[in-house]
């Protein structure tokens, strides 16, 4: 019987969270999360988000819904506008404006491709030894020579570009 | 309301009219871009192949290549 008392203290304890508070109507309203509640967003495909924009409203905002419920063509232009920034942040055409953010993009791209051709002549100038011997005039020219003298790709190729019978490059 | 009414946007077919332009158009794209390779660069190259081998000597060009030296099996002399 003292077990059954411990346990019935223990159990009611343990299982009673906020939301079981609410349900047996102890502490009174329970004050929802934030990030549970349903929240506005600027979007193309969604024309009525699920909440208003401005949430508390202040005295004179408050005034105009009480006015909204009467004759809309009783109200002003600036009140229904204003009535609208109460329920939207932006119009579609806010929303759909273009920014100026691919500036900044094409600029950090073209200095960072300015900045890797400074690291690579540096690299060039100061890092890497000298280029093998193959690569000298001379020997590109005997090498080139070779390559005609084998007939290196004749129809579209190097050998189609060469005059053989006046011993030069064609025009 | 206080100007006149905006014109009604279409509200309808909406997704047809974006696919007819866009199959129209991959359509004229890949014709236009196979046209495109075919004669600028299949036919030229089919043209160029004809026109070397028409009057082809391979033991004219066996004979200079001989005498060049490239051959290890057939020296100069």
């Amino acid at each position: 019987m003292l077990a059954s008392r411990v346990f019935s203290l223990v159990g009611r304890r343990s299982i009673s969270t906020s939301l079981c508070l609410g349900a047996h109507g102890h502490a009174g309203v329970v004050k929802a999360e934030e990030y549970t509640l349903p929240v506005y967003a600027d979007r193309r495909d969604v024309p009525l988000p699920e909440v208003a924009f401005v949430r508390e409203l202040s005295a004179q905002q408050r005034a105009l819904k009480e006015k909204e419920k009467a004759a809309w063509s009783a109200l002003s232009v600036e009140e229904k506008v204003e009535l609208y920034r109460i329920k939207f942040n932006e119009t579609y055409a806010e929303m759909n404006k273009g920014t100026n953010e691919w500036k900044t993009i094409l600029g950090g791209v073209l200095f960072f491709l300015g900045l890797t051709g400074v690291i690579l002549i540096w690299q060039k100038n100061f890092m890497y030894g000298p280029v093998p011997h193959t690569f000298t005039d001379e020997w590109v020219s005997a090498q080139t020579k070779r390559m005609l003298d084998m007939r290196v790709n004749p129809v579209q190729g190097i050998t189609a570009q060469w005059d053989f019978d006046k011993n030069e490059w064609k025009k | 309301m206080s100007a006149a009414l905006l014109p009604k946007p279409q509200m309808r077919g909406l997704l047809a009219r974006r696919m007819k332009f866009h199959l129209l158009g991959a359509f004229l794209v890949s014709m236009g871009c196979a046209t495109l390779y075919k004669f600028g660069i299949a036919e030229p190259r089919k043209q160029a192949y004809a026109d070397f081998y028409r009057n082809y000597d391979p033991m004219k060009d066996f004979e200079a290549m001989k005498a060049a030296g490239v051959l290890e099996s057939a020296p100069p002399k």
